[in-house]
């Protein structure tokens, strides 16, 4: 039976010899292993058709990803559908973030000079590794050896974590899905819910096998597992002598920044600790403190479908008496000038990560966010990723991120500031397209190939499916081998042409056909 | 070069970037009636499970004594109307006020707080605190498990952008948006209330024309 397993994956482009290592390391654990810390966050070193490979094998993810993005979108219709002035919050957003761009260097200066007056210290880092020192170096001084931490995309992208704790401190995330990532050793697959690939029996394994104490719970409710949670933070939230967040926003005018959550966790690290360490990417600035009224209102329903999420913070600079009365900000570049440089594709940094794109992406929401091989996955990680890398060479994974798209749409529908990811994803594979002519075809053509026929031939498909179906038998579970319920072949593997974005009807027949997740 | 001049440059060296005006076409006032502004922000909080009450004046110390009733301990601000501290410490609870400020260790032993507010939206049901003398430095109300706020009828605006107009006289202080009691979605998207600020959000709506 598990020869003709291996077969059967052989004939779809699996490789068996990687699954049944898996599978011994996920019995021994109690969850599905992820993905390990890379070195570079933003580029995992595989293209997208080979991590999609992998990822698609993992049944029992895509079921967790299905039901929780259907839940999100649905949440989020309703919200949205509840304000009668969402297409003009959606225009002004948009606007408020193009002004941004066409006048960063004077809003950064004025910006930095009102942090400045308030007594906040302002640092500037070229590179993740700059941002990373300008941190260590604070946190060193303070003399601690560890540190609490908000849920942060800056701090993800530039792998801060993994910095500190090779320089013996360790960084405590503190948002329950970040700390679920952080304890199994594993990679968000989504940005704004970093742990929406693990169901609830998996975060019980993990906590009992990995929380200080080791606990036992009696049952996989989401109450007892979140309740354990608060009570280990806890000591840390009152111990902690410096934390580290990012920052949603960032007002120019009054030089006030802004955290957006949910758990009070943010609230728990930007006002106990002494110290407070925020990185922001420089695209995160607004130029007046109005412009607060458009994003509270975009962000939380885009994000999570809430009218509002239950915690947001303000703060300019350290305010005697009451939270941190030392701060310091760190102004992160990380390629985002690169991005700046491209006239079509710079409306990617008016990006308020609030996943909406994901969360309707037919290819993320079956391949998952581990597929994309960066922190940033789905639509906004296609088209972001490559461009703060400046990568457009064939033999850079990340040039086969703006290929992962069927090109449906959608993700320009949900989002809040109207960033036309479609056009941009059809230049960056003209601009790859463009600078690859000629020579021979490398590993990523062959890969693309690879997929392009498991995914075009509907005889295929269905040896696929069968797989499956004997998956099930040889190991007795059904998360191994995935069929790919996807007719997108053609667009995900369009690597030599340029293809117009098709009209609407992909998108009719994703929600015919998906009617029962709304 | 340093770090800032050159990103400055690497901006700059990006090219003109084109300037728009900001349309800002969207709602920022209502029609709605006071009634319906009330109405709208007491389903919007009770929808995030927060307990709500409506008083007049008068009976705000009442409504602060009900609200505290499973507390033993209630931290204060400074400034709280004096009337609303006594009715704290009814039925022998321990207030304690923030001044000088608590410890870490006492806040995370007390049970509850109590404060005023600056303003609230009715659409998204948020409370917005602006760490005046009423409502106190922003550890107090996160720590306790209970937070109980007063808000007057009459601070309820019905749009963001009515109460970013009142905090943006103000901008520097340090400013919290509340809505609902503290809430995480992580695991399968359950919402589970209480994660690490107040596991209970009570609010005592203060409206002038209701008499006693
Ligand atoms: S691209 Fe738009 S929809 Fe996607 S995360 Fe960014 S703001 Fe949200």
């Amino acid at each position: 039976m598990l020869d003709k397993l291996k077969e059967l994956g052989s004939s779809i482009g699996l490789n068996p010899a990687d699954w049944s290592e898996q599978d011994i390391e996920e019995q021994k654990l109690g969850w599905y292993p992820g993905h390990p810390t890379p070195d570079d966050p933003l580029r995992w070193g595989r293209t997208f058709p080979e991590g999609a490979r992998e990822t698609l094998q993992n049944t029992q993810m895509r079921r967790n990803l299905g039901y929780a993005t259907g839940k999100i979108r649905t949440k989020r219709n309703t919200r949205v559908e509840e304000l009668p002035d969402w297409e003009e919050l959606r225009e002004a957003g948009s606007l408020i973030k193009r002004n941004t761009l066409a006048h960063l260097p004077e809003l950064l200066e004025t910006f930095e000079q009102k942090v400045t007056e308030r007594g906040g210290i302002v640092h500037w880092a070229r590179d993740a590794a700059e941002a990373n020192e300008i941190a260590y170096s604070i946190i060193a001084a303070k003399g601690v050896d560890e540190v609490v931490k908000v849920k942060s995309m800056a701090t993800q992208e530039i792998n801060l974590n993994s910095y500190l704790e090779e320089r013996g401190i360790e960084a405590w995330e503190t948002d329950l899905a970040e700390m679920i990532v952080q304890l199994s050793h594993d990679m968000p697959s989504h940005i704004v819910v970093p742990a929406i690939h693990r169901n609830r029996s998996e975060v019980k394994a993990i906590f009992e096998a990995r929380m200080e104490g080791r606990p036992r719970f009696a049952t996989n409710e989401p109450r007892e597992l979140a309740m354990a949670a608060r009570a280990h933070l806890r000591k840390k939230f009152l111990s902690a002598k410096v934390a580290i967040s990012g920052a949603n926003l960032g007002v120019a005018e009054t030089g006030t920044l802004a955290v957006y959550e949910s758990e009070g966790n943010g609230r728990m690290c930007l006002t106990l600790p002494e110290t407070l360490i925020t990185v922001m990417g420089i695209e995160k600035i607004v130029p007046s403190y109005r412009d607060i009224e458009v994003f509270s209102q975009l962000l939380p329903r885009s994000a999570t479908g809430e009218r509002m999420n239950p915690y947001t913070s303000f703060w300019t600079g350290v305010t005697e008496g009451d939270g941190p009365q030392e701060f310091h900000l760190i102004l992160l570049d990380n390629g985002r000038t690169n991005v700046m440089k491209d006239e079509v594709g710079r409306e990617a940094l008016k990006c308020i990560r609030c996943a909406a794109c994901m969360n309707i992406c037919p290819v993320y929401r079956v391949s998952g966010g581990h597929a994309y091989n960066s922190v940033y996955p789905g639509p906004i990680g296609a088209i972001l990723t490559p461009q703060l890398l400046n990568a457009t060479d064939r033999k850079d994974p990340a040039t086969s991120l703006p290929f992962a798209s069927t090109l449906c749409g959608a993700c320009y529908d949900v989002c809040p500031v109207k960033i036309n990811i479609p056009e941009i994803l059809v230049h960056l594979r003209h601009t790859i397209t463009e600078a690859n002519r000629g020579g021979l075809p490398n590993a990523w053509d062959v890969a693309m190939k690879g997929t392009s026929s498991v995914m075009s031939s509907g005889k295929k498909m269905e040896r696929a499916g069968n797989a499956m179906k004997a998956g099930r038998l040889a190991a007795g579970r059904d998360r191994k081998i995935g069929h790919i319920p996807l007719p997108v072949a053609k667009e995900w593997t369009g690597t030599r042409d340029v293809p117009a974005p098709p009209a609407t009807s992909f998108r009719t027949w994703w929600n015919d056909e998906h009617e029962e997740t709304k | 070069m340093n770090a800032k001049q050159e990103i400055l440059n690497r901006i700059r060296a990006a090219g003109q970037i084109p300037a728009h005006d900001t349309a800002r076409d969207y709602l920022c006032g209502t029609e709605a009636s006071r009634s319906d502004i009330i109405a709208d922000m007491v389903a919007a909080l009770e929808d995030y499970t927060a307990i709500v009450t409506i008083v007049p004046p008068a009976g705000v110390g009442d409504a602060i004594d009900e609200m505290l009733s499973e507390a033993a301990t209630v931290v204060v601000p400074p400034g709280l109307d004096e009337s609303w501290r006594d009715a704290a410490g009814r039925h022998g609870r321990a207030v304690r006020i923030d001044d000088p400020p608590l410890s870490k260790a006492d806040l995370d032993a007390t049970d509850a707080v109590v404060t005023a507010s600056r303003v609230g939206v009715s659409l998204s049901g948020t409370i917005i605190l602006d760490g005046q003398p009423d409502q106190g430095r922003r550890a107090i109300s996160l720590v306790p498990d209970t937070h109980v706020i007063v808000l007057d009828a009459d601070d309820i605006k019905a749009t963001v952008p009515e109460a970013v107009a009142i905090v943006e006289e103000h901008p520097l202080r340090p400013t919290t948006w509340i809505a609902g009691p503290s809430a995480t979605s992580d695991i399968e998207l359950v919402r589970v209330d209480g994660v690490h600020g107040p596991r209970n959000l009570r609010v005592i709506i203060v409206d002038q024309t209701l008499d006693r």
